[in-house]
């Protein structure tokens, strides 16, 4: 008789972040395990999509005790075979162990980084087999479209939608509800719905971590917002650099398609819908719809004036809606749980759940789905866990190369749509990049210059010449070639840049300096009149180092340390540095004995 | 169809729905710079120099691509508006070399009239240091210049959407975004699918993209301009002669909606083969042989003696031995004229045209 | 998919091969897999309460656990039934395991001439 039920399930991360940091090599040695113990017949391993806890990667759960293990190698797994899966025996050193307490917690429920989030959108990733499509529908999936077709009118679909308060998770936070008005009352013989998967935000990856971990979520909230607006055709862009995410979702469509999820007559109905996997070249600015759609289109990723929006002229002139992908994946449940319920979750303005995702100088970083109006403090220090190495916090930066920096005096902000606009960042695909002290925000801000330039679609002055000029200018002041009147030069071209920029791309470029000009003034001045980087970070701005002549022990770590024979000194004798060959990369005070190397 | 009214620098103005805010001051003859912006090509919307600004929200909106609504209030030459013409003009500046006193373009540069009419006399970001790209002039007719490119895309679009060559688009990104051939060669070159109609010429608003025979040869201001019919095929372009002295300089389009070229359009031959015109060996008189030379004859003279010689050989060898060929220069009528003489009168089929070979 | 009962019923089906991921508030049989236990035959009495629930359909979670002591009890196997206390069994065989499964599981009575003394 076929084992169709296993007495334990092990769910192994496979997730982009858990592949890097070596699941595929830890799946074959569990397999290998559980082989050699005879136990493949009562124990099925399956791979999942990201948990989230990418810090601690390759994560596995075993079922039913759901134990949850971390940072897991290859040559773990005899033991763990052994011991747990065989003799039941928990292997305490595999636990995962809270920074602080340093104690070991079995299930990733009692996990501070999992305890405060609030997993909706994600909450089938690396819980369940995303190749699998029964294990969606045992989720509850694909109830809503079922509900949607043959329970509501189109027209009711959208009211519910907009009920539900749901608003735009890939920047804007346009309301969902509306946009799919917009696009039902455009009249047209042709429709489309579009997903935009084109995430490009530097250490964004949550859209990744949705379409790799639950992609008949997407497929669904996509079949229910061609429903609503009467669209029998789509289209997901995603970027080509998302290989993993690329195969599941193709694989989930296919599946959909051979489980009459996807194709004709749907649940019975005379409902049809055609979806199709278009991957971009990995240009930033296709994450603008106009730019997006001309890609698919086969043209060069440019955006174009709006009006007319996409929901009148889209996607070959024909009436297009477009959302993101966390968008997407809100919407199943807003149909199956009701506006009501789902409103439940956010604030009043801002609705349900955010996903973001968490990086920098923060000690637990990957993806963390929270409620709207939660504190960025919350975020931080709660989920997070804090800076890294007992540094300080200085500052957040969230919305990507669109959104803006923020100080610690803005952590007990509540997070949402709106607030964030009006502190002078943005809400943007929730990319949260934390810094500590040794952060220099003029750097930051000459990072975030130095990506929208190069990602600029070079079709409009202000974009393709303002933002050069501006990276020239942050760039001048970084090396310590800064002027009088370079503040007012930014200011002047970052409110042109805004106000004259075709699209998004150019409208938000300048908000990176903007934030830092707002709450970090002081430290554009101190580089530009006293040729100084507060956070140390700006190497130009650095003078050499010295030894100090009467701590040296001429132990000759230095000179070793040095990578262009700076230093020079006899072994046991003092040492010196050459001050003009010196670029004071560091590298000599790492290895020094005893502190003799100061700036 | 519905209108609405919008007001603009305090004057009313009723434009139908579909009119944007260009449409709507033109209207009123208020006059709003453009760089990028063309009535023949599709909205592009990229050099932002036609900003206004609404009066209510204080937004800076693109009037070549903004759609009028109704009670819509717009200042065209307000403080704000002002100042970000000339920072968009700087921007271009500081991305352009400073060479007016050679360029071909000096007189006809949309760039260079803005620059001076903003009075841009210190532009903030400087001007470009170094030569960002090769020039491309190998080819015989366009020079092209992609440092002297403000990415206004009218080549492109005219080049796409007119001429359909589909020669030029569009390259790179960022600041290093530039009207791209391929494989970086020159207009022309073996990869190149550029019929040389110079179309994209006409469109430049600077001087990256010059007709390279008028090099030195004058100054537009200088020129003359004459309105004429394409001499070569039957089709009857119209023409411009651009003329210094005399002497045809460049031909630039016509912009006609009645005529069989209403964007401008011309070929290879109408654009730039017209050395014939003042060139020594053209026949500007009928040449009769005699005894072995060719001499000087008046009209009446050569067809006095064209009838006579088809009379002798038609009555001595037969129509069969006469053969006419005719030319595409010809109209259509003149060439159907030709084909009945010869069949009705002169008895022979043998018939043909230069353009069938 | 013609319907939404058609879903329904696929989503029931599809339930019962992810029933071992939650278990909170499911019967349990814990049967002691340390050397002892799988010495005395634990692993052939573990398989065969899996293939036994797989067979009669039962919605029980069947997992192992580490010696509890009773060394010369083994297979010691434990019960627990949602929220009440647990009972453990002791020498189980394969006869006494149907037993325990149709009387304890099914039909919530405690074997209590094969329960162990705690």
């Amino acid at each position: 008789m076929e084992q169709s039920i296993y007495r334990s399930h092990i769910l192994i991360c496979g997730g982009t972040g858990c592949v890097s940091s070596g699941c595929k090599e830890v799946r074959s040695s569990l397999e290998d395990e559980l082989a050699r113990h005879d136990l493949e017949d009562e124990i099925k391993v399956l791979e999942t999509g990201c948990h989230g806890f990418c810090e601690k990667g390759p994560l596995i759960i075993v079922y039913p005790e759901s134990v949850f293990y971390c940072e897991l190698k290859p040559e773990n797994m005899e033991k763990l075979v052994e011991e747990h899966i065989l003799k039941g025996k928990i292997v305490e050193e595999f636990l995962y162990q809270e920074p602080v307490t340093n104690e070991s917690v079995r299930s990733y429920k009692d996990i501070d980084f999992y305890k405060k989030q609030e997993r909706n959108a994600l909450a089938n990733c690396g819980h369940i087999d995303p190749e699998e499509i029964e294990e969606y529908i045992a989720t509850g999936g694909y109830q809503a479209i079922g509900k949607a077709l043959t329970e509501m009118t189109p027209q009711e679909v959208i009211d519910e939608v907009k009920d539900s308060g749901l608003r735009g998770r890939g920047g804007g936070g346009f309301p969902a509800g509306l946009k799919w008005q917009f696009a039902s009352e455009a009249e047209g013989d042709k429709k489309y719905v579009i997903c935009n998967a084109d995430e490009g935000d530097p250490g964004a990856f949550m859209d990744r971590s949705l379409l790799e971990g639950d992609p008949h979520r997407i497929i669904e909230g996509m079949v229910i917002a061609a429903y609503a607006i009467g669209a029998d055709e789509g289209y997901v862009y995603v970027r080509a650099e998302y290989p993993l995410a690329i195969k599941r979702l193709r694989i989930a469509i296919e599946e959909a398609e051979e489980y009459g999820l996807l194709g004709d007559n749907l649940f019975g109905t005379d409902f049809n819908f055609d979806l199709h996997i278009k991957e971009g070249a990995g240009a930033f600015v296709c994450g603008e719809e106009t730019a997006l759609m001309a890609s698919i289109e086969g043209k060069r990723g440019m955006p174009r004036p709006r009006p007319p929006f996409p929901a009148q002229k889209g996607l070959w002139g024909k009436p297009s809606n477009i959302n993101n992908v966390e968008t997407y994946a809100n919407v199943p449940d807003v149909i199956q749980d009701g506006a009501e319920t789902y409103k439940q979750v956010g604030t009043e303005g801002s609705t349900g759940t955010k996903v973001f995702a968490l990086t920098g100088k923060i000690n637990n970083t990957g993806l963390a789905e929270v409620p709207m109006g939660i504190t960025m403090r919350e975020i931080i220090y709660d989920i997070g866990g804090g800076i890294n190495d007992g540094k300080e916090f200085k500052a957040v930066q969230i919305g990507g190369p669109s959104g803006g920096c923020l100080p610690e005096d803005k952590l007990d902000l509540t997070i949402d749509y709106d607030s964030l606009l009006e502190v002078g960042a943005m809400m943007g695909s929730g990319g949260l990049v934390v810094m500590d002290e040794d952060t220099c925000m003029v750097d930051v801000s000459r990072f975030f210059l130095d990506f929208t330039q190069s990602e600029s679609c070079g079709k409009c002055t202000p974009c393709r010449v303002g933002t050069k000029q501006m990276l020239d200018i942050l760039e001048r002041i970084t090396t310590g070639e800064g002027q009088e009147g370079d503040i007012e030069l930014l200011e002047e071209l970052a409110e042109n840049i805004k106000s004259t920029s075709l699209c998004g791309l150019g409208q938000t470029a300048p908000n990176p300096v903007l934030s830092t000009l707002r709450y970090f003034r002081d430290e554009y001045e101190a580089h530009i009149y006293e040729q100084n980087c507060p956070a140390g970070a700006c190497e130009e701005l650095l003078g050499a180092y010295v030894i100090d002549g009467e701590a040296c022990v001429g132990c000759t770590a230095c000179t070793d340390a040095c990578p262009v024979d700076a230093i020079s000194g006899e072994a046991k004798e003092e040492h010196q540095i050459d001050e003009d060959a010196c670029i004071a990369c560091g590298a000599c005070v790492e290895k020094c004995p005893v502190d003799a190397i100061t700036q | 169809m519905d209108t609405i009214t919008v007001t603009i620098d305090g004057q009313q103005v009723e434009v139908d729905q579909q009119a944007t805010l260009l449409d709507a001051a033109n209207k009123l003859d208020i006059e709003i710079p453009t760089l990028c912006y063309h009535p023949d090509l599709t909205l592009h919307g990229s050099c932002r120099i036609c900003v206004v600004e609404d009066a209510e929200s204080g937004n800076l909106l693109a009037s070549c691509a903004t759609p009028v609504t109704d009670g819509m209030k717009i200042k065209t030459a307000s403080d704000k508006v002002i100042t970000a013409r000339k920072m968009n003009l700087e921007l271009l500046l500081s991305d352009h070399p400073n060479d007016c006193m050679t360029c071909e373009a000096d007189g006809a540069c949309e760039l260079q009239e803005l620059v001076y009419e903003y009075g841009v006399t210190e532009p903030s970001f400087g001007l470009m240091e170094e030569q960002k790209f090769e020039v491309k002039n190998e080819n015989p007719f366009i020079e092209f210049d992609q440092n002297k490119c403000i990415l206004c895309g009218k080549c492109v679009r005219v080049d796409n959407e007119v001429q359909c060559s589909g020669a030029i688009d569009f390259t790179e990104r960022g600041f290093q975004s530039k009207v791209g051939v391929p494989f970086d060669q020159d207009l022309g070159a073996d990869h190149s699918s550029c019929v040389f109609c110079g179309q994209c010429v006409e469109m430049c608003p600077t001087g990256a993209l010059t007709y390279k025979p008028a090099k030195g040869l004058g100054r537009e201001y200088e020129l003359e301009s004459v309105q004429t019919t394409c001499p070569y095929c039957g089709v009857g372009c119209q023409i411009e002669l651009k003329v210094k002295d005399n002497k045809i300089v460049k031909v630039g389009s016509v912009y006609q909606e009645d005529s069989p070229n209403p964007i401008g359009e011309t070929c290879v031959k109408g654009r730039f083969a017209y050395d014939f015109v003042d060139h020594p060996e053209r026949l500007t008189k009928p040449l009769i042989k005699k005894d072995g030379e060719f001499e000087e004859a008046s009209w009446d003279e050569a067809l006095d003696y064209v009838a006579d010689k088809l009379t002798t050989i038609t009555e001595e060898d037969g129509g069969e031995a006469v053969a006419a060929l005719t030319s595409a220069r010809c109209t259509n009528e003149e060439n159907y004229l030709l084909q009945k003489f010869m069949r009705g009168v002169v008895g022979t089929n043998s018939i043909d045209h230069c353009a069938r070979l | 998919m013609k319907s939404l009962a058609e879903l329904t019923e696929l989503k029931e089906q599809a339930e019962k091969k992810l029933r071992v991921r939650k278990s909170s508030g499911k019967p349990q049989i814990i049967v002691g897999m340390d050397d002892c236990g799988i010495d005395a035959g634990a692993r052939e009495i573990l398989k065969k309460f899996l293939a036994e629930v797989n067979q009669r359909d039962l919605d029980v979670i069947v997992t192992q656990t580490e010696c509890s002591g009773q060394c010369d009890q083994e297979p010691v196997v434990t019960v627990q039934l949602p929220e009440e206390s647990k009972v453990t069994y002791g020498n189980v065989t394969a006869e006494k395991l149907e037993q325990i499964i149709e009387e304890h599981i099914v039909n919530g009575n405690i074997l209590e001439d094969l329960k162990l003394d705690q």
